[in-house]
């Protein structure tokens, strides 16, 4: 889980439920600096990534979305969720910037910073 | 000698009755003690009313403590009266009949109460929670009277209840909001276990299921409706959706309370003279609803109220075990890690065995178990521990007793170690020393000799790697991995064939069932197998296998094929390259409504609409539907396009009605689904103007008739089609096309076009299959049934609203808002 601290510098914002990402799927959430991916996993945890793919800039939320990985679907790069990088061959160039996201009473809470 | 302290317990239930024998233990005669309990009767375990409710157990089988106790220990039990308040300026509780019992400490233990959902119809009789023994004699009682059984609520207390009726003679269902059951506890693979095992158990589920009322009559239940309009009639209803800790007392006492009473490491209320236990309690944010964690408490405070200050309860790790007979299930710790995570699956499908361990840096940080718990207190042992198990890992998953067996072996050392009469092929039991001794006696040197003489292996494949290792050990550096047909992906040691195979003969519909009956080596699969098994469940079960779109690469997804910039082109259907000037009009409008940045003709006679944004999907959709067009699917593994010619229609040389036939062809063959794209051509004469000799299936029309061509390619690879037969008419035509197009569906491995699928299997061998006439007739006949659920234009489905959330952001919260 992307669990992180609670700072006054992030603005929590309920962007919907746990429920309204399907299981082994992904949605996308826009925002002024590009959409955000929320995914969810097989077992239900979720994780948000900017939705550009560190290798060129395919939207992730659009992947398929396996263990805890989605393939991108423009040249099947595989991402890791909870750290947005690049896994096996591809670790280590470039990652997609991980969004802070909590979940809270089943709702999905995503952190902007400095808001 | 000093007056003894007069201690008051509020709850007579597990928590309760437990911290006063953990007190007794430690120092009996410090206490005077009262007990107050709600229900009339003495401390019973509650966790084993399931089994009483499924007549395995009777009440007297479950009773902790009985009268006797009591009085040995000098104990005051109050059953039967709920306590109504704590002064705690005079420090005494009030009870029901106005019984007022001085305290000099205080415990409350009062437990939780089942949330009742608000439903309409909730106060009707035969509306039970699931809690205490009154509940189960109701639950017995309307058993008695047979019929039908709801549960609402698929967690471990809702199929306990469910199970517990079942066995009692009625139809029960579970309904369960979630779509996997004990979705807390269990990932989805042993969620779909569970599900195909009770219903073994005459327990049926229903998953995703919202409840919207409880309908009656005559003021008794009669069913519950969802609110998809379902209505399962029952006579009794059980609702198990969770509990609250009661928490009313302490409430109207002025002590501090959360979700539950909140307690310190030595399970102190805000009053230092009361104390909270068990599932009322909540400790460090945590209010727990299982045993283990209420024992702790229970030993923790225990020492605090005899002398042992130092005593503190650091919380607890929990872990899960369902108490179904038959069905053994156990569940610790978090599936979902973080970077570092790993899985280790096994899965045995004779013995319906799922085991996941989940581990996290080198230490277990989670494990669910299923058809073989036998190790859960060992991965929970480790886990508590926080023991490093990369030492181990290899045998990890196989258990305690082997792991511990082997220590200290490396694998080879570890296989050479085996004794003779050690079974290493569980389908074709066959023993280690049957296979190194056919490898002696026969001078045998590959994989493939070993399991043509012993059968070893040669079933479901799982012991392949011990089989090799036997080989290396016993012939050294004689012996040579073999590099046979691939397997699937990583997920799996079996190939494509074996998997289609395996789908078709075991009667395998859903990815759950091959996973485990295949014994996959991860939960879920991987973005390589879920296409194809896809792929492979709906070319079996037409009709019957529900199409998984997360398994769908994002084109089969939308509908659309995603460009670079994130984009989609949008290809409506031109039936045989055949348009009018309708549908161009509607077509150059919708460019222009939406704004789409690029038209283009395509290769396939059609027309492309390029840089369409995917929230206008539906909307593009929509207007080219009006005006009659559909999905070209000219994203899918599936039929793409018919091209034709003019023939005879307009063309001087033109011998038959190509155009005709290429409309009737996609008009029945159009939104198949195939292990790769299909192309087809018919070319009204040899000079082949619709370029049919390079195409997956060609048709050469020709004076006489019509020539099949098939195994054409013009993409990566450069191919001509090799001639397949020549048929007279028309009507021949459609039926050996539509043949060996089956057979593709049937034969080809995921992504494997024609000619590679031609390649591998011999064009001899399509001739075969198409040239015997009661054959050819059957591939059609699948083919034409199999379309039936196919030929339905997925555009104007999505227009309708299926899938909407695909198209629509989760939320619009952000878009405006500054960064």
């Amino acid at each position: 889980m992307n669990a992180l601290v609670k700072e006054p510098a992030i603005l929590w914002t309920d962007v919907g439920a746990v429920t309204d990402v399907p299981r082994r799927g992904a949605r996308r959430v826009p925002s002024p600096r590009g959409d955000i991916a929320i995914f969810r996993t097989g077992d239900g945890a979720v994780f948000a990534l900017m939705d550009r793919c560190p290798h060129k800039g395919g939207p992730l939320s659009q992947g398929i979305v396996h263990g805890q990985s989605v393939t991108c679907p423009l040249h099947g790069r595989v991402i890791d969720l909870a750290t947005g990088e690049g896994t096996g061959a591809d670790k280590g160039h470039g990652c997609a910037p991980v969004v802070p996201l909590e979940v809270v009473d089943g709702r999905l809470m995503l952190g902007v910073v400095g808001g | 000698m000093q007056a003894k302290q007069k201690l008051v317990v509020i709850g007579n239930g597990m928590a309760g009755c437990r911290v006063v024998e953990d007190i007794l233990k430690r120092d009996a005669d410090r206490y005077e003690i009262t007990i107050f309990g709600a229900e009339p009767r003495v401390n019973y375990n509650r966790i084993m009313l399931s089994p009483v409710l499924a007549g395995e157990k009777a009440f007297d089988d479950i009773v902790i403590n009985d009268e006797a106790w009591y009085r040995d220990n000098a104990i005051t039990l109050h059953a039967g009266r709920a306590v109504t308040g704590i002064d705690r300026v005079t420090k005494t509780v009030t009870a029901q009949g106005g019984l007022s019992v001085p305290y000099d400490r205080l415990i409350l233990a009062s437990g939780s109460d089942p949330v009742r959902l608000p439903l309409p119809g909730a106060d009707l009789k035969g509306v039970v929670t699931f809690r205490d023994l009154d509940d189960v004699e109701q639950m017995v009682a309307a058993a008695d009277a047979g019929g039908a059984a709801v549960v609402i609520g698929g967690g471990l207390l809702g199929l306990e209840a469910a199970y517990g009726l079942a066995k009692r003679g009625m139809k029960a269902t579970v309904v369960h909001l979630m779509d996997v059951l004990m979705e807390r506890q269990l990932d989805s693979a042993a969620g779909f276990l569970l599900t195909e095992a009770l219903a073994l158990r005459g327990v049926e589920t229903v998953l995703s299921a919202q409840s919207e009322a409880i309908l009656g009559e005559d003021g008794k239940v009669s069913g519950l409706k969802l609110s998809d309009d379902r209505v399962l009639p029952c006579s009794v209803l059980v609702m198990a959706v969770g509990i609250r800790p009661n928490t009313a007392l302490a409430k109207a006492a002025g002590i501090g309370v959360a979700r539950g009473v909140v307690v310190d490491d030595q399970m102190r209320t805000d009053d230092p003279d009361i104390y909270a236990v068990g599932e009322c309690a909540e400790h460090r944010g945590v209010a727990y609803g299982l045993v283990a964690p209420i024992w702790d408490m229970c030993k923790t405070l225990a020492a605090a109220l005899t002398g042992d200050e130092g005593s503190a309860y650091g919380g607890s790790m929990l872990s899960t075990r369902l108490k179904v007979s038959g069905v053994d299930v156990f569940s610790a710790g978090a599936f979902a890690g973080g970077e570092g995570c790993e899985d280790i699956v096994f899965r045995d499908a004779g013995r319906g065995v799922y085991k996941r361990v989940v581990l996290e840096n080198g230490k277990v940080a989670g494990a669910v178990l299923f058809g073989d718990a036998a190790d859960g207190g060992w991965y929970f042992d480790l886990m508590r521990q926080g023991a490093d198990v990369s030492g181990i890992r290899e045998t990890l998953i196989f258990g305690q007793a082997i792991t511990e067996g082997l220590s200290g072996l490396d694998p080879s050392a570890a296989v050479a170690a085996m004794s003779d009469d050690q079974e290493v092929c569980g389908c074709n039991g066959v023993c280690k020393g049957q296979i190194t001794g056919a490898i002696t006696a026969q001078g045998l040197t590959t994989l493939d000799a070993v399991r043509g003489l012993t059968k070893a292996s040669a079933s479901c494949g799982s012991c392949t790697p011990l089989v090799e290792k036997l080989l290396k050990l016993t012939l050294g550096d004689g012996f040579q991995v073999q590099t046979g047909p691939a397997p699937m992906c990583k997920c799996t040691s079996h190939t494509h064939d074996v998997v289609r195979r395996a789908i078709v003969d075991g009667r395998l519909k859903s990815m759950p069932a091959i996973h485990q009956a295949l014994e996959w080596t991860t939960p879920d699969g991987c973005a390589s197998c879920r296409p194809a098994l896809n792929y492979y469940l709906i070319c079996a079960w037409p009709g019957d296998y529900q199409d998984d779109k997360q398994s769908r690469f994002i084109n089969e997804r939308v509908h659309a094929n995603i460009q670079k910039d994130g984009t989609y082109s949008v290809v409506p259907r031109m039936w045989g390259g055949m348009t009018t000037p309708d549908e161009l009009r509607a077509i150059a409008d919708v460019a222009d409504k939406f704004a789409i940045p690029a038209v283009k003709v395509t290769g396939g006679q059609r027309i492309d609409l390029l840089g369409v944004k995917k929230d206008d999907l539906p909307a593009v959709w929509a207007d080219l539907n009006a005006a009659g067009m559909v999905s070209g699917h000219a994203y899918a593994k599936g039929l793409r396009t018919v091209k034709t010619c003019v023939g005879s229609d307009w063309c001087r040389f033109g011998t038959q009605d190509s155009t005709g036939l290429g409309m009737r062809l996609e008009k029945f063959m159009w939104g198949s689904w195939t292990p790769a794209k299909v192309k087809l051509a018919v070319s009204g004469c040899p000079r082949n103007c619709a370029e049919a000799t390079c195409k997956d299936v060609g048709v050469i029309c020709v004076d006489s008739g019509y020539e099949i061509h098939v195994g054409g390619a013009a993409g990566l690879h450069i191919r001509g089609t090799e001639i397949l037969t020549k048929v007279a008419t028309e009507e021949e035509a459609m039926w050996t096309i539509c043949a060996v197009v089956q057979l593709y569906r049937e034969e080809g491995w995921y992504l494997e076009r024609i000619y590679k699928w031609m390649d591998r299997v011999g064009l001899d061998s399509i001739k075969a299959a198409i040239a015997d006439p009661d054959n050819r007739r059957a591939l059609y006949d699948r083919f034409s049934y199999s379309q039936r659920f196919s030929r339905i234009d997925p555009w104007a489905e999505r227009v309708a609203g299926r899938h909407t959330e695909e198209f629509n952001p989760l939320s619009r919260r952000l878009e405006f808002e500054p960064a």
